[in-house]
């Protein structure tokens, strides 16, 4: 649905030296799933949309959306992409059903009046469409943000940081509505912050700095990352259970932190009984047995953060 | 080829917006009531010093001025130069008019933000600006023709005389509020868009905008001071001037409008 090579842009101003923003991206984004797109501020997130959403043209590689390729087909390429900005950027003076039905007429919707009330009564903002957007809160805001985006029916959504700044119930409402796009078949590329939010709402997520450090599910990335590692809560940690652990054929590693006992292995599903076998054996007294999760936080702490990560 | 279905929802949406805008909408009402009002006030003054013949004071004049009153009496003659004074202003509303509502069009939607997502739809630029001039050159040509008639019918009414009046409102006249209105109003909002293009603020961009006047201003005191006189001949060169620089402005306006630039410098 969305593909890149080599996409670079380098920003060139008079007096400042030029300023790469995106480096040799080269990605896949599948039909219809969730792609996250995560990075620190400044790592060329919004710039990469933007490029993609045809709103500003790459220094050099190639880009096809949709099938349509940036720079060639920029009208095809934003009649079939909506697009969610960082900040909602709505008319304020003007009501909300007007700021959807000007979008709506633009994009050259059919029946653009029956497409303005289809988004409003879905976003519940139908009892407040005559209201000016200036009167409306953040969360009604960057809801409407979503409508206008939505409101031509785009294959592909490029929603840029859409719960910033809301709320946690405006949040969830928008996390809801963005899970209930993607039961509906479109291709999502979120950029966010919120590595929570991308990790419930994301298929795959791309960690990126400039250049693209890595692309994989959440899953993966955390196992490719910290492999599988199971905690078994023990009443009390004896001596030479470590090792004796440690000496099982398939466990990678081993360690304790107080009375807890941390294995690294490959396969828990098949030999989490062996070990609870072998310490029983030794005498040890197992409370609670589970494995324990990284945050997809630590994940991109990880990969950000280590300079040789590609 | 730019869709009209573009255009006019650009048009219909700085409209809606310009309506929210009281200081806007307040220039764009009173400003043409004024400047129409001023030269009618003087013709009601100067309407009891009528009397004598042109003889009279034609020898006091300039001989392009003294022309002009051929025929009238010297009264009437007084009448006739101080209004002829003031039918420039019907050129400087759709000067000024454009100079207040283009800066808001456009440096509105950076204030606002909204420039990103209008730009993400398939509108082009040519669309986009020609929306934007329109929403502004319509209700200016539209205020200076109404403040026009207003100015006319007024007109008709104070001046006893039917040869100020038809001399009032000649074929000049009537080409400098017609034609060249027009073509001046859309010379500002070119000006207007290239400078907020490249501004932040709108009140900055206003005020840049608003010196725009200025040339109308140059002539208004050339003419009060009787360096020139308004006549067929300045009439043609004005409007072939304006004619021209509109092309060029509105060629260097969607070029200065970068659509890139823009996005990139506001964010």
């Amino acid at each position: 649905m969305i593909h890149t090579e080599n996409l670079t842009r380098i920003f060139q101003r008079k007096g400042e030296p030029p300023l790469t923003a995106v480096e040799n991206l080269s990605i896949d984004v599948r039909r219809g799933e969730v792609f996250g797109f995560l990075g620190p501020n400044g790592a060329g997130k919004t710039t990469t949309i933007r490029m993609l959403a045809c709103l500003i043209r790459p220094t050099s590689g190639e880009a096809l959306v949709n099938g349509y390729r940036v720079g060639e087909d920029n009208d095809a390429i934003r009649r079939s992409v909506g697009i969610l900005t960082e900040t909602p950027g709505m008319y304020d003076n003007l009501s909300a059903a007007y700021n959807l039905s000007i979008f709506a007429r633009l994009y050259g919707v059919d029946d653009a009046d029956a497409q303005v009330e289809k988004y409003l009564r879905m976003l519940g903002l139908w009892e407040r469409r005559h209201d000016e957007v200036g009167e409306f809160s953040k969360g009604m805001r960057q809801k409407l943000a979503l409508a206008r985006a939505l409101i031509h029916e785009p294959e592909i959504l490029f929603l840029d940081e859409p719960t910033a700044g809301l709320d946690p119930e405006a949040a969830r409402l928008v996390r809801a509505f963005i899970s209930d796009l993607r039961g509906q078949g479109r291709t999502i590329f979120l950029c966010t912050h919120n590595l929570d939010e991308a990790d419930r709402l994301c298929d795959r997520i791309a960690v990126f700095k400039t250049r693209l450090l890595v692309v994989d599910t959440p899953t993966n990335l955390r196992r490719k990352l910290f492999g599988r590692q199971v905690v078994f809560h023990l009443r009390a940690l004896s001596p030479g259970l470590v090792d004796r652990v440690m000496g099982l054929p398939f466990v990678h590693h081993a360690e304790s932190i107080d009375n807890k006992l941390l294995v690294r292995l490959a396969d828990p599903e098949t030999h989490n009984p062996d070990i609870i076998r072998a310490l029983v054996e030794a005498g040890a007294d197992i409370q609670f047995v589970g494995e324990l999760r990284y945050s997809l936080e630590d994940v991109y702490l990880q990969l950000v953060n280590t300079p040789s990560t590609t | 080829m730019p869709s009209p279905i573009a255009v006019k929802t650009i048009i219909r949406k700085e409209w809606a917006e310009l309506y929210k805008n009281t200081l806007v909408l307040g220039t764009v009402v009173f400003l043409p009531l004024f400047l129409a009002a001023l030269p009618l006030l003087i013709l009601w003054a100067s309407g009891d010093i009528m009397g004598g013949t042109a003889e009279a004071v034609g020898s006091e004049l300039p001989p392009q001025m003294g022309d002009l009153c051929r025929g009238l009496s010297s009264g009437e003659c007084g009448q006739l130069l101080i209004v002829s004074q003031f039918t420039l202003f019907f050129m400087m509303i759709p000067l000024f008019i454009p100079a207040t509502i283009a800066p808001y069009s456009i440096v509105g939607e950076k204030t606002q933000r909204s420039l990103e997502p209008l730009l993400a739809t398939p509108i082009s630029t040519v669309e986009l600006l020609l929306g934007k001039n329109l929403a502004a050159v319509i209700p200016a040509v539209l205020a200076t023709w109404f403040a026009y008639a207003f100015f006319a019918i007024g007109a008709r009414l104070l001046v006893a005389s039917p040869q100020v009046f038809s001399r009032l409102f000649g074929p000049d006249d009537l080409l400098q509020v017609l034609v060249i209105g027009p073509l001046l109003a859309v010379f500002s909002v070119d000006l207007a868009i290239m400078i907020s293009s490249r501004s932040n603020d709108a009140r900055v961009a206003q005020q840049i905008s608003s010196l725009v006047v200025l040339p109308i201003v140059f002539l208004f005191i050339g003419q009060l001071a009787g360096i020139l006189v308004f006549n067929t001949l300045l009439t043609y060169i004005l409007l072939l001037a304006a004619f021209f620089i509109d092309i060029i402005l509105t060629y260097l306006s969607v070029h200065v409008f970068d659509r890139e630039t823009i996005l990139t410098r506001w964010s």
